[in-house]
């Protein structure tokens, strides 16, 4: 099934969207395809809070910028943004990827798992246990795969990578002051 | 966070752990202290010393299980007045007193029927085996009240054996979807628990197996700790767009119910009822949890008793008390608490501890188990920590294996029956030819706090702290010289 938005929508657009392919051509408030388990979400303008939050499977495509909490708790959706993302983005991050071709606020991945973070722009401070790994071919694979599925011009190369550290897996004493 | 983090005690309370809260009693040689005339100090018990020991050796805070250990108001600081010369009581055993509760007729197309006003609170799959959550679902069938998901998703178990499945909707949405949010009967948006209002929920390592992680997209062995704020909402007027989006994907069916902690309830219910609650689950600082660190469960959070007024004053200011119905929980333990917490105006109540109690857990039968792992029977509350003996809070399959869930459930409802004919017993004695039908009136209070807390006089008295004091006006002429 295909639906197709012309002009902005609001709250929870998309929301837990299983299988279908939904285009907006339009900005999106809070909480774009949250939750959402498969499918293909399009927003053409920019997108509010919280984007893809906790969305299990599926693409989500930004054309412009996300604002902050964007693939919060995200558990397995791919998102590309083509603009910037605000703070926060991919907290929690469980598993999936975040791909941003501009730049991302500060606390990006804090007390990331095992989703992958894609940046082409700056980073601001990265949140707690995020850090910048190597770029592999496996990741410049999926990259390809990610930016050609969303349509964006841009090269893999251009993109760091950002994870976990998996420092903060466990409790140790320690690491009392990196929380 | 501050100061410390601490690892989960794998072997619960240690040899430096406390003397007061495990069963040692006397000292080494047997000769009791107190006999000797050596005065323990109430600032510093033993238990505290062994905290700060404890604190000083390892630089870890404790977690641990279950709820507020420490004395609170509670409803055994209430008494009924039962009928008798100006009330009429109901024929004990013979009389009719009925049970059911209807929950959810505000908006949803299919409210929740329950036989009993005790239900069975959320507890996550992950923090209990899936044979305790099955055995749960068996007894609360048995007797037709429901059963609640938690902070991990819904099993196969646990759907299968519930008659009525209540399905939490929390900040960590771990494992939720649109499939699991359509086979629940009802949904609770969770904002809170009683142990730890404005706290996320935590699995340690050892509970994180395979499946639980499967569950939760969670690498294996990790200590999870779980948001506490929902993802992608903030306030009221956010919760009630949030609202709307469960009703439509449900199909308008599902009553949905909103979970806070206690305290400030009356703002927090309030509010909840302004976002399209259709029941109000109120969870008090007694509440159980199944990890959560010790300084939270005793420091944060208001009692179970002094929550209940507060709320039923925002149900009734806002004229929706009983059709927005409110589920309390935190402390209930026999059908007295039950018949209390009706009293004061609930419409029902959910248990976690004593189900788990029901079940099998802190079986004296399993002592000296318990004492391997540094506890007692009595004493257990490292439900954290993974080992437990009854297989209830655990995911050690050798450990799980040994709860059977048929016997288990047998027992949960045998303990929800014999609650809910408590209850009755007190109701008729009161007059009451229901459940609900059980009132402010019915109660007084024994202690100052108990009287100011549920705003019921003091036993005796007509004074309720805080209140003008306005003696019952005196009978006209007397009694037996009314009538003509
Ligand atoms: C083992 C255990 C696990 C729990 N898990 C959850 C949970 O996942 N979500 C939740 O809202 N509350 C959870 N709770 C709290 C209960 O839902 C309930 O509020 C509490 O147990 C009621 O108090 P009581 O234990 O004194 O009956 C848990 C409690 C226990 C004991």
């Amino acid at each position: 099934m295909t639906v197709r938005i012309d002009g902005p929508v609001g709250y929870y657009a998309a929301g837990m969207n299983q299988a279908a392919v939904v285009e907006i051509t339009g900005h999106a408030g809070v909480g774009l395809a949250e939750n959402m388990m498969s499918g293909l979400v399009h927003v053409t303008g920019s997108a509010s809070q919280s984007a893809g939050a906790t969305a299990h499977g599926g693409l989500l495509v930004i054309d412009g910028d996300a604002a902050a909490r964007c693939g919060i708790s995200m558990k397995g959706v791919s998102i590309v943004v083509g603009g910037n993302v605000g703070h926060m983005s991919a907290f929690m991050a469980q598993a999936g990827c975040l791909v941003i071709c501009g730049d991302a606020g500060d606390g990006l991945g804090d007390s990331i798992y095992e989703a992958h973070i894609y940046v082409k722009g700056r980073t601001g401070q990265l949140g707690a246990d995020c850090v910048e790994k190597p770029l592999r071919p496996e990741h410049i694979s999926q990259l390809t795969e990610l930016l050609t599925a969303a349509g964006r011009p841009e090269h893999p190369e251009e993109f760091r990578r950002y994870g976990s550290a998996r420092q903060l897996y466990n409790f140790h004493v320690d690491h009392a002051f990196s929380y | 966070m501050t100061a410390t983090t601490t690892g989960p005690t794998p072997t619960g309370p240690t040899p430096t752990g406390s003397a007061t809260s495990g069963p040692a009693t006397g000292c080494a040689t047997g000769i009791d202290p107190a006999a000797q005339g050596l005065r323990e100090n109430a600032t510093f018990d033993r238990a505290t010393i062994a905290a700060i020991r404890q604190a000083a050796q390892t630089g870890l805070y404790d977690i641990r299980g279950g709820g507020a250990k420490r004395r609170l108001p509670h409803f055994d600081d209430l008494l009924f007045l039962g009928a008798s010369m100006s009330r009429y009581p109901l024929e004990g055993y013979r009389e009719r007193c009925d049970t059911n509760v209807v929950i959810g007729q505000r908006f949803a197309k299919r409210p929740i029927q329950l036989d009993i006003p005790v239900t069975i609170a959320g507890m996550s799959f992950g923090s209990l085996s899936g044979q305790a959550k099955e055995a749960l679902g068996r007894g609360a069938s048995e007797v037709g009240t429901s059963t609640t998901t938690g902070d991990g998703g819904m099993t196969e178990e646990e759907r299968g054996h519930s008659k009525t499945l209540v399905y939490q909707y929390l900040p960590s949405r771990y494992g939720m979807n649109p499939r699991h949010l359509r086979q629940a009967d009802a949904i609770e948006v969770v904002l809170g628990q009683g142990a730890k209002p404005g706290g996320g929920g935590m699995l340690l390592g050892q509970k994180i197996t395979e499946r639980v992680a499967g569950m939760r997209t969670l690498p294996i062995g990790i200590d999870q700790r779980s948001a506490c704020r929902h993802p992608d909402w903030t306030g009221p007027d956010d919760l009630r767009i949030k609202i709307a989006e469960l009703r439509e994907i449900t199909d308008w069916e599902k009553p949905i119910y909103v979970k806070i902690g206690a305290s400030r309830p009356y703002y927090d219910v309030a509010l909840a009822i302004k976002a399209g609650a259709d029941a109000i689950v109120l969870d008090g600082m007694q509440g159980g949890t199944a990890a959560t660190q010790e300084v939270f469960i005793e420091h944060v959070g208001i009692p179970t008793l002094a929550a209940i007024p507060q709320a039923v004053d925002a149900l009734q200011d806002a004229g929706l008390h009983r059709e927005v119905q409110l589920i309390v929980s935190g402390g209930i333990r026999s059908g007295a608490d039950v018949a209390k917490a009706l009293a004061l105006g609930a419409d029902a109540v959910s248990i976690g501890t004593a189900a788990l109690i029901a079940l099998g857990d802190n079986d004296p039968a399993l002592d000296a188990e318990y004492r391997k792992i540094g506890s007692a029977a009595g004493y257990y509350d490292d439900w954290q920590a993974g080992q437990d003996p009854a297989g209830i809070t655990t995911q050690d399959p050798e450990l799980s294996s040994r709860l059977d869930p048929v016997a288990a459930g047998h027992r949960l409802a045998n303990l929800l029956r014999v609650m809910t004919m408590e209850a009755q017993i007190i109701a008729r004695a009161c007059g009451k030819a229901h459940l609900l039908r059980l009132e402010p009136e019915d109660l007084v209070a024994l202690t100052i706090e108990a009287a100011a807390m549920a705003r019921r006089p003091l036993a005796g008295t007509n004074w309720i702290p805080g209140e003008p004091s306005t003696p019952p006006s005196p009978p006209s002429s007397a009694p037996g010289q009314a009538c003509p």
